[in-house]
C-alpha cells in the first residue's frame, strides 16, 4: 500500500490538522509515514503545502517525486492547481471550491473551476457550506479529509479514530462535529466521483 | 518498539535531551526554531531543569553554551545558517580552545531560501574551523547524531557541527528513542589555561587542532554514518551526502541501486570510501544539498582525470534545494512529469496579517516621507520586511540583522539626511543596540523606528529579549530623551504618528520612535490559551 498526498492551502488555513489526523490513522495501522511541512515565512498568508507519504514499505524521500502523487487535497481552489506537476496520471484532485482571497489579482473563480474540470479525476466540494451545516465553519478541513478518504488506502474507521484522538481534549461536541464533517465529505465524494 | 513521529528538528531536540544535555542556547531562526521549542515543552527537559530560554542572539547563545561546556556539562547551541555568521567568532575560537563538556552546534541551512536571505552551506564552517561535521540523512540519524554527538565532541575535544537543511528540519518520520543518558557532573577543565587564547598559548592550541585532524579523518572513515554500498554497474559511482541519499534511494526502493554509492553523513570527507569509489568507477556523480563542497574537492583544481559530475558541470542546477526529480534526470531516468500549472494561477506571497501594527507604521511613514525624495528607508529582518511589497513599498534594504541602523548611519554620513531605519524589537536587541551607539556618538542625522510588537513574530511568536526595556536601552546609550517617542500604532493615532515622524525626520540628530502594539497573532494565541 502506498498513498502519496499533496496537501495544499494558504498559511493560516490549518492544513496540518488534516495531516495530523491522517498521521494518527496511519500510525495505528503500523504504516510508515513521512510528512514534509511548510514552516516559516509562507505561514504569513502565503501558499503552503505538505507532502504526506504513507506506505507499508520504508519511505526514502521526504518529497514526493513529480508526476507521482496519488492525491492532491486542497482546501482552496487556486492552490489545488499550483501543485499539478506532482499529480500522477491516475491521481485524484480533491478541492474545496471556496476561494481564499488575500491578494489583489486573485483570478476569476470560473476560470479556475474550468481548469479543475479539465482534469480526468477530480472532486470539487463546497466544504465551507457543509461545515456550516454540521455546526462550525472550522470543521471544513475535516469535510475535505472526508472527501479525499475514498482515495486514501486507509480503513475509514481508522480515520474516524484519528479524529477522536486528536480532538478529544476539545470535548465531545467538537469530536461529533468533526466526525459528521468527515462523513458528509466522504458521502459527497462517493456520490460525485 | 514505540516510534515517535518527529520533525527532524524535534528528533535533534529529543536526541540531545536523551544524550544528557544540560542546556540549550539558541536564537530563533527558520528552519532551526523547532529544536529549542521542543525542548522548552518537553517534560524530561522540564524535570531535569535543562536550560532552555532564548538568548539575545546567536553569538551570546554559542558563548553561553561554551561556558556550560567549560563547567563540564553537555550543551547545545542552535541557529539558522546565517546565525552562524553572527556566532562565527566564538565558533572558530571554540575549535581552538576545545571543549570540556560535550558541545553540539546545530545549524539548519535553508537551500532555495524558503525563509532566508541566502543559501550558504554551513559545512564550510565546519571545514573552516576544522571540526567534525554530522549531516543526517533522515530523522532517525538526526536523533542518533544529537544523542551521541556529545560523546563524539568529548572524544575529539572540539564542538561538533550538526548540519541539517530545511527539508529534514521540517519533515516528520518515525524515530525510535534509545536509553536516556545521565547529565555530566560539574567539573572544571583539567588544564586551567585551556580556554586562554593568548598568542603564545593559542599557537600551541592550533598545532594541537592541526594534529587532531588525523583522528577526525579516521573517525569519518570508520563512522557508522558513512558507508560504501556495492553496485554492479561501475560506469558510474555516486556520492550522496546527507538527505541527498534519500532522494537517490527513492528511485531504487526495492532493488538495490545498480551503481556503487558512497553515503556521507560525517565529515571530514571519508577518504577511504572515496578513494575506493574512484578506483572502481569510470565517472563520479556527486549529490549534495547546498554548495558543491565535496564535488569541488573531488574535481580538484586541474580538471584532468576522472569525470566528476554534479552542480559544477550543470548535471544538477548550481543553486536551490535538491529533489528526487533532479536526481532522476541526472541518472537519465524517465518520469511522467505531471500536469502543467495553468496560466491563471498567480503567486501568493506572504503578507502582513490583517490588524498588524506594522501596517499602521508603514501607512504613517509613507505619508510623512512624501515630503522627501525616495530611497531613504533602511530596514531589517522580520515581519516588517514585508513593507517592501505593495501596497507599502516603504523600505529599500534588508541585509542582515541590525543593518538597518548602521546602513542608515552610513547613508547619512554620505549626505542622505534624513536617513531612516525600521527595525523590530527582537532584531534591535539582537544587533541593533551597538549600531545605535555609533550613531549617538556621532550625532548622525537618522531616525530609528523600532516597530515593537513585543514578540519575535516572523519565526512564530517567541519571547523577545528586549521586552519592556527598549526605551530604557535607548536612554541608557545616550539618545536624547526629548527625541524618543512611543505611540500605539492604531488607525485612530494615525495623524499623531505622521506628525511625530515629520518632526523627527526634520531634526538633524538621532531620534527614536517606538510604535508599540502586541503582535496580532501572539495576542490571539495568548487569548486562546487563557480560555
Ligand atoms: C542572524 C539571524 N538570526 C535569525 C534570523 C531569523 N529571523 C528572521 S526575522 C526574525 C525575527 C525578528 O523579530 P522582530 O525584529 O521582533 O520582528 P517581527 O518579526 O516581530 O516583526 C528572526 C529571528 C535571521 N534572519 N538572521
Amino acid at each position: 500500500m502506498k498513498s502519496d498526498i499533496i496537501l495544499a492551502g494558504v498559511g493560516g488555513q490549518g492544513i496540518l490538522s488534516i495531516a495530523t489526523v491522517l498521521g494518527e490513522a496511519a500510525l495505528a495501522e503500523n504504516l510508515y509515514i513521512k510528512q514534509a511541512e511548510t514552516h516559516g515565512m509562507s505561514q504569513r498568508g502565503g501558499a503552503v503545502y505538505s507532502h504526506m507519504r504513507i506506505s507499508d514499505q520504508p519511505i526514502f524521500s521526504d518529497l514526493i517525486p513529480g508526476g507521482s502523487a496519488d492525491l492532491i487535497l486542497s482546501v482552496e481552489p487556486m492552490e489545488s492547481l499550483r501543485y499539478l506537476p506532482y499529480l500522477s496520471e491516475t491521481g485524484y484532485l480533491v478541492t474545496n471550491i471556496t476561494p481564499f482571497v488575500n491578494i489583489p489579482e486573485y483570478p476569476d473563480i470560473d476560470q479556475l473551476m474550468g481548469e479543475i474540470r479539465k482534469l480526468p479525476r477530480f472532486i470539487a466540494i463546497d466544504a465551507d457550506a457543509i461545515a456550516k451545516e454540521v455546526g462550525s465553519s472550522r470543521a471544513s478541513n475535516m469535510v475535505m479529509l472526508g472527501a479525499a478518504s475514498p482515495f486514501i488506502d486507509i480503513v475509514f474507521s481508522r480515520i474516524e479514530n484519528g479524529i477522536r484522538t486528536i480532538f478529544s481534549r476539545k470535548g465531545e461536541e467538537v469530536v461529533r462535529m468533526n466526525l459528521d464533517a468527515l462523513r458528509r465529505g466522504r458521502e459527497f465524494a462517493e456520490a460525485n466521483r | 518498539m514505540q516510534s515517535y513521529l518527529f520533525l527532524g528538528d524535534e528528533a535533534i531536540a529529543q536526541g540531545a535531551i536523551d544524550g544528557g544535555m544540560s542546556g540549550v542556547y539558541a536564537y530563533p531562526g527558520t528552519p532551526s526554531t523547532e529544536i529549542t521549542e521542543f525542548i522548552q515543552e518537553n517534560p524530561l527537559a522540564i524535570e531535569r531543569n535543562i536550560h532552555r530560554k532564548w538568548s539575545a542572539n546567536e553569538k551570546t547563545a554559542l558563548e553561553t553554551a561554551l561556558g556550560m561546556s567549560y563547567a563540564g556539562k553537555r550543551s547545545m547551541s542552535c541557529m539558522k545558517h546565517v546565525g552562524l555568521n553572527v556566532a562565527a567568532d566564538v565558533f572558530m575560537n571554540a575549535a581552538m580552545t576545545g571543549i570540556n563538556g560535550g558541545m553540539i552546534v546545530a545549524v539548519a541551512d535553508d537551500p532555495s531560501m524558503h525563509s532566508s536571505q541566502n543559501e550558504q552551506d554551513s559545512r564550510f564552517y565546519g571545514k573552516f574551523a576544522m571540526v567534525p561535521v554530522l549531516e543526517p540523512s533522515n530523522q532517525q540519524e538526526a536523533y542518533d547524531m544529537a544523542r551521541d554527538g556529545f560523546a563524539l565532541s568529548e572524544l575529539t575535544n572540539v564542538p561538533v557541527l550538526l548540519r541539517i537543511t530545511t527539508r529534514l528540519a521540517h519533515s516528520r518520520a518515525g524515530v525510535v528513542r534509545k536509553e536516556v543518558l545521565p547529565e555530566n557532573a560539574l567539573t572544571l577543565p583539567a588544564d586551567p589555561r585551556q580556554f586562554i587564547l593568548l598568542p603564545a598559548l593559542a599557537r600551541r592550541k592550533y598545532k594541537k587542532l592541526l594534529s587532531s585532524q588525523d583522528l577526525y579523518q579516521e573517525l569519518s572513515n570508520d563512522s557508522i554514518y558513512n558507508r560504501y554500498e556495492e553496485g554492479q554497474d561501475k560506469s558510474l559511482g555516486i556520492v550522496a551526502c546527507g538527505i541527498a541519499y534519500n532522494y537517490l534511494m527513492e528511485h531504487f526502493p526495492t532493488e538495490n541501486c545498480p551503481y556503487p554509492i558512497v553515503k556521507i553523513s560525517q565529515y571530514p570527507i571519508p577518504e577511504n570510501h572515496l578513494k575506493w569509489l574512484r578506483h572502481e568507477c569510470d565517472e563520479i556523480l556527486v549529490l549534495e544539498e547546498g554548495a558543491p563542497m565535496v564535488e569541488e574537492v573531488l574535481k580538484g583544481y586541474f580538471t584532468e582525470g576522472k569525470l566528476v559530475k554534479g552542480r559544477l558541470d550543470g548535471t544538477l542546477p548550481r543553486d536551490g534545494e535538491l529533489n528526487p526529480d533532479w536526481i532522476a534526470k541526472a541518472l537519465g531516468m524517465e518520469q511522467f512529469g505531471g500536469y502543467d500549472i495553468p496560466k491563471v494561477v498567480v503567486s501568493r506571497p506572504p503578507a502582513l496579517c490583517q490588524g498588524c501594527g506594522h501596517q499602521d507604521v508603514f501607512n504613517a511613514m509613507n505619508e510623512a516621507l512624501a515630503d522627501y525624495t525616495k530611497g531613504r528607508v533602511f530596514s531589517d529582518i522580520g515581519c516588517y520586511t514585508l513593507g517592501a511589497l505593495p501596497p507599502y513599498e516603504t523600505i529599500y534594504s534588508c541585509v542582515d540583522m541590525g543593518a538597518s541602523i548602521t546602513m542608515a548611519k552610513g547613508a547619512a554620513d554620505a549626505g542622505l539626511i534624513p536617513s531612516v531605519a525600521v527595525i523590530g524589537d527582537s532584531t534591535f536587541a539582537h544587533s541593533g543596540i551597538t549600531g545605535l551607539l555609533d550613531a549617538v556618538n556621532e550625532k548622525s542625522g537618522i531616525t530609528v523606528v523600532i516597530s515593537d510588537n513585543e514578540s519575535v513574530s516572523m519565526t512564530g511568536g517567541q519571547d523577545s529579549s528586549a521586552f519592556g526595556k527598549i526605551e530604557s536601552i535607548c536612554i541608557g546609550i545616550g539618545v536624547d530623551p526629548a527625541h524618543i517617542h512611543s505611540i500605539v500604532p492604531l488607525k485612530k493615532n494615525h495623524d499623531e504618528m505622521v506628525k511625530m515622524f515629520r518632526e523627527e525626520f526634520a531634526w538633524e540628530g538621532v531620534s527614536v520612535i517606538i510604535p508599540n502594539r502586541e503582535c496580532i497573532q501572539r495576542a490571539t494565541s495568548r487569548k486562546r490559551n487563557i480560555k
